[in-house]
Order: structure tokens, then sequence, then C-alpha cells
């Protein structure tokens, strides 16, 4: 494959309730700042793509004023994936594998203050015969939480830790939303949400944007000291349906870990997004990742949770620490759907 | 430089106003069973799915590619979802075409559809952005002024729409998949039809329909296995510039104007008219289709109408247009666009039944998008690139 590499990544500070800006107006500042810091001029950037949802704000084309970030004009090769940016970052990994464009801008954005996100997520599900019964994410996890815990042995306390550890990790992010020290046994005093999952087993809702430069071979080392090469991407899906499915592993994100080769190297740090205590716990066994590797040095998803960005955000979160000579190689996740229904993979990797 | 591409396999469902019969799920499967059967494949042949969609409150599931995966015998393969608006068919489809250009798969699904009857399109495509006056008033009353601009500026005859309508009309007629089969269609029938927002009459217009279309995508060597001619990519395009700004020209938009010379360029087409033996071009309103002639080079500015009158877009005509009877007689919204790219691909396929257009070698497929602002377009080629 083409050699193409994270060259820049910039993201909004993330907030619960972003009150005074649109879309556009989140976006823009962020667009801006990672193209300022790929150093390509924003007319040479070859490819566009986005990744958006009509539902969060609850209106169709949402993405189509975001166009107005990027300044379209002349008019611009651009795409739009009703998808986590992750997805959309894929998309422009295979484009730029053509050979015809040596860059590309990949954004997305997310405001999940505008509804009631359980409500809005329950639309994801089968509409005949599962979304007219309206569960929420939140129980959803918690049977999946459930059947993890008594199927391996598992304890709370392993999940109450996983919150304490990213939220303590988050204090040196300062895009996080969530930050600070906890007390494991104080944690698990605190009452169920829904039973096993407590809140701090839960993502915060949040509101933000991510964007992200990619760029090819000597274009990539011209514009970038140490670019995050992308050496393995891959994405696979499962079929939605819980009772279809062994929620206790990740088989999406196993068979996305090795198409994409994680196992072919030591993992230095791995970003995962894990919106539940518990599913990170299930991603490092689909992972393979062992006690060397750091997770979610960034606070991951229980720290800052904008929909539709989160999953790019690792991908953004694990590049940067590479670029920054923190870490020679890292692996990258990103999941869309109900309980880890689809997974994305990314091992990126210095030079 | 990228791999090539063809179209192995391709499959539509009846469309109609009310496809009752089928949940969702149903309804892609229907069309996705028939593109592996004309491909000669099986569902686990498929390396990868690439789904696309107008927005997603047409049928009140929130990015149904989840729900829709184990229809689409997905489990364990990658799923892409694709939304541009209108031109989401046509980008879903060279999204799909880019994972075989790009050598990471063989054989590619890809299929579009919508299912309209499930909610309210009058509704679904309004906006409601806060402190802007709602227009509800559908992609009708959005369009309608640019239609009028056109007229005013072109000097066109009143009647160049109920001509367009017409012929689409009666193209539809040979289309055993259309939705709208106007038996009786006269001029006067068209002519006298209620007026919707004027100039556009109501058989002047598309219809809301269910339907989806999906095709199978191939790479070289899984290409030369195939039962049936493919159709080679000759080459693929999208643009896309803002809705709104001072200056921007909506009736003849430079994203099209862009995106019809990269594909151009890309096929070695010189002269489009010359060159091209069919185009399935995506006219939701009559009057689209004139004005599309000239933003895709086959006519001269302001003269687009001329080749409505002269009859060059007609079934027998020098560069026949929409012979499958286009948007304005089938219309499942994110599947209009797959639908143009797919016909384009039966016509050099010599697989278009009635309105196959003899001896077609070259056709173009092409679909636009939100504020006449997203394009995409292929051009299909018989012989190998």
């Amino acid at each position: 494959m083409r050699e193409v590499a994270v060259v820049a990544f910039a993201q909004a500070p993330i907030v619960r309730r972003e009150t005074e800006r649109n879309e556009v107006e989140i976006l823009l500042p962020v667009v801006r700042d990672a193209v300022e810091r790929s150093g390509i001029p924003k007319s040479e950037i070859g490819f566009t793509v986005s990744g958006s949802c009509d539902y969060l704000a609850g209106q169709p084309f949402a993405f189509v004023m975001a166009l107005d970030t990027i300044g379209a004009w002349p008019p611009v090769r651009e795409s739009h994936v009703e998808m986590d940016g992750a997805w959309a970052l894929y998309e422009a990994w295979v484009r730029l594998q053509h050979g015809d464009v040596d860059s590309a801008l990949v954004y997305a954005f997310g405001k999940s203050s505008l509804g009631d996100v359980g409500e809005v997520l329950a639309l994801q599900l089968d509409p005949y015969y599962l979304a007219p019964l309206w569960p929420d994410p939140v129980s959803l996890a918690a049977l999946q939480a459930r059947a993890w815990l008594e199927a391996d042995g598992h304890s709370e306390r392993e999940m109450a830790q996983v919150a304490a550890r990213s939220r303590a990790s988050a204090r040196n992010n300062p895009n996080a939303q969530l930050a600070g020290d906890f007390d494991i046994d104080d944690l698990l005093a605190e009452p169920y949400l829904v039973s096993p999952l407590r809140r701090h087993d839960c993502p915060p809702i949040s509101d933000g944007a991510a964007a992200v430069v990619l760029a090819a071979g000597d274009l990539a080392r011209r514009v970038c000291q140490q670019p995050a090469w992308i050496r393995g991407i891959d994405h696979r899906i499962e079929a939605q349906a819980l009772g279809a499915r062994d929620l206790t592993v990740s088989s999406s994100t196993a068979l996305a870990a090795e198409k994409a080769g994680v196992a072919s190297g030591p993992v230095d740090i791995a970003e995962l997004h894990a919106p539940f205590t518990h599913q990170e716990l299930i991603l490092r066994g689909a992972l393979g990742l062992d006690g060397e590797t750091q997770v979610n040095p960034s606070g991951g998803a229980l720290a800052a949770h904008p929909l539709m960005v989160a999953g790019l955000t690792r991908i953004g979160e694990a590049a940067q620490r590479i670029m920054d000579g923190v870490a020679g190689r890292a692996v990258a996740h990103a999941t869309s759907g109900p309980c880890l229904q689809q997974n994305l993979v990314c091992v990126l990797e210095a030079e | 430089m990228a791999n090539r591409c063809a179209v192995i396999g391709i499959g539509q469902t009846q469309y109609a106003a009310k496809r009752d019969d089928l949940s969702i799920a149903g309804l892609v499967r229907e069309a996705a069973a028939r593109a592996l059967e004309d491909a000669g494949l099986a569902w686990r042949d498929i390396d990868a799915v690439v789904i696309g969609k107008a927005p997603d409150m047409f049928e009140g599931v929130m990015m149904p590619e989840l729900y829709l995966a184990d229809a689409l015998g997905a489990a364990g393969k990658p799923v892409m979802r694709v939304h541009t608006a209108g031109s989401v068919g046509g980008s879903t489809a060279l999204v799909a075409a880019s994972l075989v250009q790009a050598g990471i798969h063989d054989r590619v699904l890809t299929v579009a559809f919508e299912k309209q009857s499930e909610s309210n399109a009058m509704w679904a495509l309004t906006p409601k952005i806060p402190f802007q006056p709602p227009v509800v008033a559908g992609a009708g009353g959005y369009f309608t002024p640019h239609i009028r601009a056109y007229i005013a500026r072109s000097g066109a005859p009143p009647d160049v729409g109920i001509r367009v309508a017409l012929k689409d009309r009666q193209n539809a007629l040979r289309n055993p998949y259309a939705h709208l089969r106007m038996e009786d269609a006269t001029y006067e029938a068209i002519a006298e039809s209620p007026m919707l927002w004027d100039p556009i009459r109501f058989h002047e217009t598309c219809p809301s329909s269910d339907g989806a279309c999906a095709m199978v995508l191939a790479s070289e060597p899984a290409a030369a296995n195939s039962p049936r001619p493919p159709a080679w990519l000759l080459g693929g395009a999208m643009r896309s510039e803002p809705i709104m700004f001072p200056g921007r020209d909506e009736v003849n938009p430079r994203a099209g104007r862009d995106c019809a010379a990269d594909v151009y360029r890309q096929a070695g087409i010189a002269d489009p008219r010359r060159d091209l033996d069919v185009a399935e071009v995506y006219v939701p309103f009559s009057w689209y289709e004139p004005m599309w002639m000239e933003n895709l080079g086959f006519a001269k500015r302001n003269e687009g109408w001329k080749m409505v009158l002269e009859g060059a877009t007609a079934f027998d005509g020098e560069l026949p247009v929409n012979p499958s009877g286009g948007v304005l007689s089938s219309n499942p919204i994110g599947a209009s666009g797959m639908i143009r790219f797919a016909e384009a691909a039966m016509q050099v396929r010599g697989q278009a039944g009635e309105h196959q257009v003899a001896g077609a070698r070259k056709a173009l497929g092409h679909a636009y998008g939100g504020g006449s602002q997203f394009f995409a377009m292929w051009i299909v080629g018989s012989e190998k690139p």
C-alpha cells in the first residue's frame, strides 16, 4: 500500500453543552488549526471528507453548512459519511491509495446536547422490533456488562479502576470534559445507574469537533518532522441483534486488529473508543494488549464523548503522541452501534 | 496508479409509492440479491459493503446500515455508509469503486435505497434551523427559483419542461422497474396537470418512491470470471461547493462543470455530445434536463433547451438522455443517483432491454444534491480502458 501518515490533528475543547456556537462555529477554528499545523496550503489539499449525523442535529443535511468551514471555493473533491469521523479517515486513506492526490482533510463534529441522547440512539435499532421499545444505550451496555461480569468472573472494581485511571489521565488533557482523582471505594459506594453500571462507568454527554490532515509519502516527510504513519487500518461490523452476538467479546475488533497487523510489534499506547468501562476491558482482550501498553493517555471516551467525533479523536490522540515523539507504535480504535457492533482499528508508527 | 474497476452485477427493485410487502431490510436485500445473481456470486464472495441513502429522517432510522448489516450479509465485513444529499447514490458507488481502485478489495457490494413511504419527504427535507424561517416547500419549492432564473436568462420557450416530461414518461414505459407508468401520456395531459411550483406542473415532477439499487463492483481479475459482460469504469469524480455565497451561479454551478471536466479528462472524452452514446442524468424536475445539458457541456450556455426541442435527447435522438424514464419516473431519493450510475452501466453491458440504446459503448451516470452543490459522476464503457 502507499505510505500515508497523519501529519496534523486539532480538536475543540469538549464541553457538556455548547450553547454559544453552532456546529460550523465550533468546527471552523478546529479545521483552520489542523490545516495550519499541517503546513499544507488549504488550496493544495487534494480531498476532503467528513463524518457527522443528522439525528444529532435533529435536521436533514447537517453536513451541508459545515462545508462553509473549509471555504469550498473553487469547488473541492469532497465526500461525507454518516458515521464517526474515523470512517471518514478510512475513506480518505483509501482515496490516497489511488495516487493522484497526496493529501486529505478529515473532520468530524457532533453536538450531543441538542437532543436526548438516549432517545436518539434508540433510533439506531431495528425499527420494527426493537426501536419501538426505546431501549437506551446505557441499558443495552448494562446487559453487555452483566454478561461480561458473569462470563469471566470479572468484577465491578475492575470497571471502577478503568474509570478512575481514565479520569486521572484526563488531567493532562486540556480538551477533556471530565478529569480528576477518584477513590475506587468511593466510586463503588455510588448507586447503580442501570445495574451493574454506575455513573462513572458511562461516558459524559459531549459537544465537540476534531480534524486530521493526512499526507502521503514524500509530502508527509516534507511537512512533518515525525509523521504518524498508518501501517494498517481495517474495520468490521457484526450483526446488530444483541441475541445474535457474544457480547462478552468483540469479534469484529479482533478481526480488524488481525487485518491491521496489531500483533506484529509492541504497542506503546492505545487509544480505545470505549464509551463504557467494561468495553475497554473487552477491547483490550480483542486487541491482545498486555500490561506494557498504556491505554487511553488522553482519558478516552470516559473523559469526553462527542458522538461522531470520539473515534476520529482516538486516531488523532494516538497520532499526536507519535508526532510528539512520546510513542513509537500506537493503536487507535473507533466504535459505532450498540454494544461495540462496528469497530475500526488503526496501527500508527513512527518512521 | 489506481487499479481498474468494473461493474459485474446490477440489481434493482420494483419502484413504487409504497412497498408495503417488504421491510427496509427486505427492500435492500431484494436489490442486493439481484445484483449478486447477475454477477454469478454468493453473499460469501463479497469483501465489503458500501451503503448510501439520503437523510435518515426519510425512514426514521438513525444510521440504518447498523441495523441492515445482517440483511446485507455483512457480518464480519467492512461496511461504510455514505451520505452526500441527493448525489449520494452516485457518491456511494464512487466510494465503493474507490476500494477496488485502491487495490483493497476485489468484490464490493454497493447498495443505495430509500423507503420514503416510512415517513414524509416534505417534512424530512425541511431543515429546522434556529432563527431561520423554515421553507416547508420541499425540493420543488427550493429549486423552482433556479428554474425561473434559467428561463429568464436563456429565453427558453415555456413548454420545454412539458416536452422533457413527455419524453421521460414515454421512456418509462420501456422500463419494467419504473414507478410511474403513464400509459396515456400526451403533451396536453402534462400541460393541463396542476401547477405545483410555477413553472413545474404535477406531471413535470418526480414521485416519492420506495426502492433500492445495488451493484457489484470488481477488480480486473475478479471481473474476468464474471458470467456477463462487465461495464468498465473509465472515470469517476465528485465535486462540492458551498450552498450559498454572493455571486454563486446556482443555475449552472461550477462544481458540476468541474466534475464533468474531470470525468471527461479521465475517460479521454474530447467532445462529450459526440463521444458519449447515452446519458442518465439526475432530473427531478423537467427543466433540469436543459439546465444540466449546459452544465455537462452537451450544449452551449443558454442553449440546452434547443437539444430538447430538436429531439436530441429523445430515445432515438443524437444523445439519448434518461432512456430509463429517469428520476421523473422513479425517485427513491437516496437511490436515484445510483440508479443513474447503474442504468449507464446496463446500457454499455447491452442489458437495458426495451430501453437499450443500440450500440451504446460509453455512457454517463450523473447525480447532484443539496442546493445544486454536490455532484457525482461516472463514465462507464464496454471496452477495458
